[in-house]
């Protein structure tokens, strides 16, 4: 049909990878989408110059292979690191890390809070969809008390790490969350992120409930789901995810800034030691 | 030529910067830290970024992104260090980054005597991960030869995309000796020096010819995965074809240019009744060793291997075939002697040597008698009726 434009988003993405193997309803592509019209509206036309990293799960796999981009598949757990790498090699660059809870809070949480700490040049994106999603929905730290998954089969009981609370408590310049049903500023804060605040660490954490393990886990459609979590996720208000908006938001010297201020001390004053 | 008096370990720091290093990531650990000590004086004056990372996890990740990102990059560790990069240096090896590798080897395992030599390693170095590889280790003897193969280790793992292991010891790295080097070194290129971007970068009609690496930010749009792809990147986690194609060629692109890679030294009498194969530290007692049984009328000879990995089966049996007894002294509990004894015949008498700890060598009159002995004893064998 000649009258149908084609979507926006397709020249951010490699269209012979599509469709996406997530499931139905998974929330990754609203995540996706909101990443894309921050690009859209920013004027970027083409990702030249940007370096998506991402780990191992379901949303690292929104970079990797889809986004028509230079991208970087680790390890699980490791993509901070190698962010970190490649911007360091190549400061010019936009490096973007996007990970899962299991992935960034769990096994990858050292590189995180250390990369946060050192206001590292990079904005990381955690998509907290509650559970590990691609080996099938066992709990992670971010696992509310009580839900039950395969690996909490009476009810999680440990409690739940606050990811974004932790991160804005290091040196890190901006720190966001938002539930996917927010939409716009979900994807305002990714144009911040990118533009006002684009120097140091920035972190958005966005809630967004896995379809296939947990939100039918509860009986519920992802429609139902949105629709809950437009009514819960209000910014600057308390909700069974955390504090809901942006937490931080500031624009201290990032890490190349510093070293490149180190770099001057250590020419200028000779020897070191 | 520049002569200076070195450590093994600055000999290995200074090597990397004169081949181009521009990136380190490092943990501190005895006894390789005073190659960080070295490079986190030295880099920020260079041009180059030091980072002092969270734990070697993060050291070997960050050394990949940022080999991929075309920049010259090494970290340096010891046991326990190395024992944690292991899954990094796997998938350094799937996504043919090119990156170096130090351990500095202590007595292991768990955290054993950390300012203590040891060569118990060399098993983990080449088998230490999961799946089938092939890396590349190099082991120096001496800080003069911990330059060259640190050198060579770079024009290495550019030249093939391959990970490189510089096996080296608490021996080499802590022993200080004059080093010399050359005023300038070549700086190491992609692939030899032959890259065509427009070629895939994950596949190769020839497999010894490695693929080449196209920058990052230059709107290659590379699609770089630790997961089973096919040549352009794309994942596959699910065909015999894409794997099984993917990984021979990994090995072959090593394996296929194991004269490029494999390197040793022969010191002593032609066709030698008695061979000492050794590398690393204790090829150093085994040199002398070798002069010793000379000046007493032995026919003996010393196989210095430069290169651990890949082994070159055919040279070893080259030199293990005159043999009548083959000495394998190492400070482990036998690792190459296992190599040896592949290439041995029956007739072939295989003595390790193994003594671990305590900062203690093989001594080359331990050598010397056990050598003596051995040869006694094959002849009483051959003379009985
Ligand atoms: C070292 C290692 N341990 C375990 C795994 C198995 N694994 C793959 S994905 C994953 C969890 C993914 O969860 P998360 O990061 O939250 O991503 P999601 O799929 O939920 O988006 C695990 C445990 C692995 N690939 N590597
Ligand atoms: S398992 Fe969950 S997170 Fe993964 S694709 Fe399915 S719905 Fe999305
Ligand atoms: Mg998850």
């Amino acid at each position: 049909m000649r009258c149908l434009r084609k979507h926006f988003s397709r020249k951010y993405l490699r269209e012979e990878v599509l469709p996406t193997p997530f499931c139905p309803g998974c929330f990754n592509g609203v995540v996706m989408n909101a990443m894309f019209k921050a690009f859209e509206e920013l004027g970027v036309e083409r990702l030249k110059g940007y370096v998506f990293v991402s780990g191992i799960g379901c949303s690292s796999w929104i970079p990797s292979p889809h986004i028509k981009a230079d991208t970087i598949h680790t390890l699980h757990g490791r993509a901070v690191a190698v962010a970190t790498g490649v911007k360091l090699a190549k400061p010019n660059l936009n490096v973007i890390v996007i990970g899962g809870d299991g992935d960034l809070a769990a096994i990858g949480f050292n590189h995180l809070v250390h990369a946060a700490r050192r206001n590292m040049d990079l904005l990381v994106i955690l998509v907290n969809n509650l559970v590990y999603g691609m080996t099938r929905g066992q709990a992670s730290p971010t696992t509310p008390e009580g839900m039950r998954t395969v690996t909490t089969p009476y009810g999680a009981y440990e409690p739940v790490m606050d990811v974004a609370e932790l991160i804005a408590r290091t040196n890190a310049n901006y720190v966001a969350r938002w539930c996917v049903a927010n939409f716009n500023q979900l994807k305002n804060s990714i144009k911040e992120a990118l533009s006002k605040h684009s120097r140091g660490f920035r972190f958005i954490e966005v809630i967004a409930p896995c379809i296939t393990y947990v939100v039918r886990y509860e009986g519920k459609t992802p429609g139902q789901k949105i629709k809950e979590l437009m009514k819960v996720c209000r910014s600057n208000t308390e909700t069974p995810y955390g504090r809901i908006g942006i937490l931080k938001a500031e624009n201290k010297p990032g890490y190349l800034d510093r070293y490149f201020e180190y770099v001057r001390k250590a020419t200028e004053g000779g020897k070191g030691e | 030529m520049r002569v200076e008096f070195l450590s093994g370990n600055e000999a290995v720091a200074k090597a990397a910067l004169d081949a181009g290093l521009k990136f380190y990531a490092g943990y501190p650990i005895t006894p390789s830290s005073e190659i960080m000590h070295y490079l986190a004086r030295e880099l920020p004056k260079n041009g180059g970024m030091f980072i002092q990372s969270e734990d070697e996890l993060a050291a070997i990740n960050m050394v990949v992104g940022a080999a991929l990102a075309g920049v010259k990059s090494m970290t340096a560790t010891s046991g326990p260090g190395f024992s944690l990069m292991q899954e990094g240096l796997g998938y350094a090896v799937m996504v043919e980054a090119p990156i170096v590798i130090v351990n500095v080897m202590r007595a292991g395992p768990g955290t054993g005597q950390a300012t203590k030599a040891a060569q118990g390693d060399v098993m983990q170095a080449r088998w230490g991960r999961h799946g089938d590889q092939v890396v590349v280790v190099l082991a120096p003897s001496s800080p003069q030869e911990a330059y060259d193969l640190t050198v060579k280790a770079f024009e290495i793992a550019w030249g093939l995309r391959v990970p490189v292991v510089v096996l080296s010891d608490e021996f080499v790295g802590h022993g200080r000796e004059v080093v010399e080097m050359p005023d300038k070194v070549k700086e190491p290129e992609p692939g030899w020096g032959s890259e065509d971007y427009s070629k895939p970068p994950f596949g190769s009609d020839d497999p010894r010819k490695p693929p080449p690496l196209p920058p990052l930010g230059e709107g290659y749009d590379l699609l770089i995965t630790g997961s089973t792809h096919d040549e352009w990147g794309y994942r596959d986690v699910h065909s015999f074809e894409t794997h099984f194609k993917l990984v021979k060629r990994l090995k072959e692109k090593v394996l296929g240019n194991i004269e490029k890679v494999f390197m040793y030294e022969y010191f002593g009498d032609d066709e030698a009744d008695i061979l000492i194969v050794a590398y690393g530290s204790m090829s150093r007692p085994a040199r002398t060793a070798v002069r010793r049984l000379q000046a007493v009328g032995f026919s003996v000879g010393l196989l210095r291997l430069k290169t651990l990995w890949p082994m070159n089966y055919d040279a070893l049996r080259s030199y293990v075939k005159d043999a009548r007894v083959v000495i394998v002294p190492e400070l482990n509990l036998g690792q190459v002697v296992y190599d040896v004894r592949i290439v041995a015949s029956n007739d072939t008498v295989v003595v390790p040597i193994n003594k671990v700890g305590g900062g203690v060598p093989i001594y080359a009159c331990e050598i010397v008698e056990k050598a003596q002995k051995v040869w006694g004893e094959v002849l009483e064998e051959a003379l009985q009726p």
